[in-house]
Parts: C-alpha cells; sequence; structure tokens
C-alpha cells in the first residue's frame, strides 16, 4: 500500500518555478546561449516547462518527449497503454535545449530522454532542470537548475500532481519507485 | 484444413493483455482503442531525423509467407524495423515445405533460431490460430491474413485512417463496396466497425458476392451502388479479384463497373466530405474510376503510411507482456 502526505501547494510551487526560471536565465547568459528551446518530459516535466516556457518568453514552441519507448524497464513492467506522441516542433539540429523534467531521483528517465533528443537530431548542448532533486542517483546525470532538495526517507518519493492545481506529494511504500 | 479453437482468448493474457493478434472477433472496445492509441503514438516516428524507436531491440520477427504479399509484407518489415527488431523473411513456397516439410516442422527450426513474433499469411482460414497453438509460451503471432477468415492488422490500420479524418466513430454511416464474400478484409473491417460503434454499417454488392449470413453481422445490405453510399461519411472499397471473374459470379470487368464502378458523379450522393478508402491494389476503371481514386476524397495513400504505425503498435503490444508472468504457474 502506498500512504500519500501533502508535501508543497500550488502557489509555493509556483513560487520554485519562478525562481528556477531567474536561475535559468542566469545560466544561459553565463554560457552565452541567445536562442534556447524548450523540451518537457511528459507528464509532471511538461506543466513544469509550459510555465518556465512562458516566463522565459521563448521564441520556438515547447516541445514534449513521451519516453516510454526509451524505458529501460519496458520489457519488465509492460508499455503504458496510454502513450502519448512526442512533438518536438522545432529543428534540434545545432539547438542548445532545456530539457524539463518534475523529478530527478535514479536519472534513467532523463537518459531515455536524452536518447530520443538524439534520434530528432543532434543539439548544440542540453541543460537539464528539475523541480525537485533527490538522492537515489544511478546514472551519472546531474541538473544545472533545480527548484527544491528535498531531504526523505528510504521509501518515500515525491509525486507532482496537476497541472490545475499543481501539487507535491510525498507518497511512502515498501516498493521503491523509479523517478 | 485447420481446426478454429475453442476460444478467441487465445489471443489475451491472463491479464487481458495482447499475446497474438489473430482476430477481431473476442477482442473489447478498449483493446482496439489501446491499439490505435499507440499507433498514433508510433506515427510520429515517421516524422524524425531517425526513423526508429529501440521498444524492440534484440527481437527477432519472422514474416511467415505462404501466400505471396509484396505490401503487406513490406509495411510489416519497415514496422519491426522501426522498432529496431531484426526481420528474417520466410517465403514458404522457395523453402523445405516444398521438399515435404511439415508446418510444424518448419516452425520449430525457426523457433531454434530464438523467434520472438510471427507475422503469418495463408491461404486457409485458421492457419494463423493453429501456429499460435503451437509456438512455445512467450512467443507472438501476428495474422496477416488467413484464408476468407481475417485480416485483422488491415481493418485496424483502416480504424485509424477513419479516426484520423472523422475523430468519432459513433456518429459515423459507413459503407463497404464490393466482393464481401471473398473477403477477409472485410469481415475484419465489420467486427471492428461493429465493435467501435458506428452508428450504422451499409455493404454494397452483388448478389453473388454478398454472404446470405451478412444481416446477422448487424449491417444493412443494398445492390444498388448510389442508393448504398447515399449519406455516408465513409466508402471503403474492396479489391475485386480478377480469378472471380472466371467463375459465374461475375459479370464481365466492364459490366462490373457499369453497376457498381465508383464514379466522381456516383460519389456526389454521399456526404460532401466523404472519405474513399481502398486496401490496395486499385484495379483502376474496374472498382473505381481514376478520377475517384486520384481525387481530394481518397485517402488510399494514407492508408499505406497509417499501415506502417499500427503494425507497430501491434507488434510491440504483443511482445509487451512481461516474459516472466508467460510460463504456466
Amino acid at each position: 500500500m502506498t500512504e500519500t502526505s501533502p508535501f508543497l501547494q500550488h502557489e509555493a510551487i509556483l513560487d520554485l518555478i519562478d525562481g528556477m526560471a531567474r536561475e535559468i536565465g542566469d545560466e544561459l547568459a553565463a554560457s552565452r546561449i541567445e536562442q534556447p528551446a524548450m523540451v518537457g518530459i511528459h507528464t509532471g516535466g511538461v506543466w513544469v516547462a509550459q510555465r518556465l516556457h512562458r516566463l522565459l518568453d521563448l521564441p520556438d514552441p515547447l516541445g514534449t518527449l513521451d519516453i516510454s519507448f526509451y524505458r529501460d524497464d519496458l520489457t519488465r513492467v509492460g508499455m503504458h497503454p496510454e502513450v502519448k506522441p512526442s512533438k518536438i516542433p522545432f529543428d534540434v539540429d545545432g539547438r542548445h535545449i532545456v530539457l524539463v523534467d518534475d523529478v530527478l531521483q535514479t536519472g534513467r528517465t532523463v537518459r531515455a530522454a536524452l536518447n530520443e533528443i538524439f534520434d530528432w537530431g543532434r543539439p548544440a548542448s542540453v541543460m537539464l532542470v528539475a523541480l525537485i532533486e533527490r538522492d537515489g542517483r544511478e546514472l551519472p546525470i546531474e541538473a544545472r537548475v533545480v527548484g527544491l532538495r528535498p531531504t526523505l526517507r528510504e521509501g518515500e518519493h515525491v509525486i507532482l500532481t496537476g497541472p490545475e492545481p499543481l501539487a507535491l506529494q510525498i507518497a511512502t511504500s515498501r516498493q521503491r519507485k523509479r523517478g | 484444413m485447420y481446426a478454429r479453437p475453442a476460444s478467441e482468448n487465445l489471443q489475451l493474457d491472463a491479464n487481458g493483455r495482447l499475446r497474438h493478434f489473430l482476430t477481431i472477433e473476442g477482442l473489447g472496445r478498449q483493446t482496439l482503442v489501446d491499439i490505435l492509441n499507440a499507433a498514433e503514438s508510433f506515427a510520429g516516428v515517421s516524422a524524425r531525423t531517425v526513423k526508429k524507436v529501440p521498444v524492440l531491440r534484440g527481437k527477432v520477427i519472422c514474416n511467415l509467407f505462404f501466400e505471396t504479399s509484396t505490401r503487406t509484407r513490406t509495411t510489416f518489415e519497415l514496422a519491426a524495423k522501426r522498432l529496431s527488431a531484426d526481420v528474417v523473411n520466410f517465403n514458404i513456397g522457395t523453402s523445405a515445405t516444398s521438399k515435404g516439410e511439415t508446418l510444424l516442422d518448419t516452425l520449430r527450426n525457426l523457433e531454434a533460431m530464438h523467434v520472438d513474433l510471427f507475422v503469418v499469411r495463408h491461404a486457409d482460414s485458421g492457419a494463423a490460430h493453429f501456429i499460435a497453438q503451437h509456438v512455445s509460451p512467450g512467443v507472438g503471432v501476428v495474422n496477416a491474413g488467413d484464408g476468407r477468415h481475417a485480416h485483422p492488422t488491415q481493418a485496424m490500420l483502416d480504424m485509424f485512417t477513419i479516426r484520423r479524418h472523422k475523430g468519432d466513430f459513433a456518429p459515423l454511416r459507413i459503407a463497404i463496396v464490393g466482393d464481401i464474400l471473398h473477403s477477409r478484409v472485410a469481415r475484419s473491417q465489420i467486427h471492428a466497425l461493429n465493435t467501435l460503434g458506428v452508428s450504422e454499417l451499409r455493404v454494397i454488392g452483388p448478389r453473388t458476392l454478398i454472404p446470405t449470413a451478412a444481416r446477422t453481422l448487424g449491417v444493412h445490405v443494398f445492390h444498388d451502388l448510389e442508393e448504398g453510399i447515399r449519406g455516408v461519411d465513409v466508402i471503403i472499397m474492396l479489391r475485386l479479384q480478377r480469378e472471380r471473374m472466371q467463375g459465374a459470379l461475375l459479370p464481365s470487368e466492364h459490366e462490373y463497373f457499369q453497376l457498381w464502378g465508383l464514379t466522381p458523379k456516383r460519389l456526389a450522393a454521399a456526404r460532401p466530405d466523404v472519405i474513399v478508402m481502398h486496401p490496395g491494389p486499385i484495379n483502376r476503371g474496374v472498382e473505381m474510376d481514376s478520377a475517384v481514386a486520384d481525387g481530394p476524397h481518397s485517402v488510399i495513400l494514407e492508408q499505406v503510411s497509417y499501415g506502417i504505425a499500427v503494425r507497430m503498435a501491434v507488434m510491440s503490444m504483443c511482445l509487451q507482456a512481461p516474459s516472466l508472468e508467460e510460463q504456466p504457474a
């Protein structure tokens, strides 16, 4: 059984995303990147990315990735029946991409997303940003900008629900979730 | 030749997930909608630089064709390759069966090569079922056409084409025109359209080519083309097998076209936004006029493209079931 308890509500999450947008702006300026494009990972990452995309006023439409076809545990867990099509409505070749995820834990989702992005083209760079970063990394993947780094106990994980309102919950289960 | 299985549930595992894809019969609406949704995701793969996803990387898919077919085999092959599977094409006409090897021996030999999924086309109804009953646990079978029985991936790509153009199935009036009697495509289409809940389904053709039991399938029968297509949203033309002309079933090609050929003038009886479909290859000037086949209402070439996405969906779903659960307890 999984028990959930509220962690952060809509307004507090929007504040986190506002802070992330400022930091992303600073990081882009420091790297002299002028026209980045943004890609959100379904489903939570897309909600965060939609707001970041507005705040940063990016000219290209937001890209969205459903990484189901690239999961490393696909043969174990089976395909989710409601896979959403990935849409990248700009040319990936030579672009600087800001990749947005909701919760960074093992790094496997981001690994899958990077593989998919490279099947669309060869980006100039990819910068990872995450609303929540927590321990449990299983791959050498790090986020440049993070909204919040909560301290969690073994068996606890963070879940983003939304899009209106956004809410973060802490779920406790005996089985570990891959994020 | 082959016995039909006692239950159509051979296609589903204990959790109701697709193991084999042999016929539309016995599958629920949700399964069909899942296939269409998965195909929608796979359709996007064709738009990318790398037209491949790693879903079936390391799997081996065998096209086992006892009946020749270029276009169906090619779209299955392309679909398998876009899923990153390895593909073996096995043309039985040129293989050991002509040296006396039995079907089961052939199957055992191919299984020893660690094939994960067989795509089967055979002139006998029930052949894919027979193979599905005899493969090892965890090995999938997809029916690519068996006799007069079923051609379920063709029906699903037609459903996909209809959904892309019309959205919801519920309000639609759909007509299937031509040789219903000998058509495995029509049989699968009728089951799929009934399962997806279209408002009205009509079949149109000469009396000699409409099965007497058609009405029990929940369809309205017409023998006059213009009357039958009046007010319809979708017209599905079937290919007229020229060999049928030899028997007494049909008049000449010319006469067939006079009575049941689709022309721009006749098409005007349907709804203004009607779409015209055909599983190919078209006999121009027999089933339809070139002006219709190449006209603004035709979606025939889209059907070919969508066929790849739908076959990707079906093959990946048949191989998705976790292999450990496939073992009998």
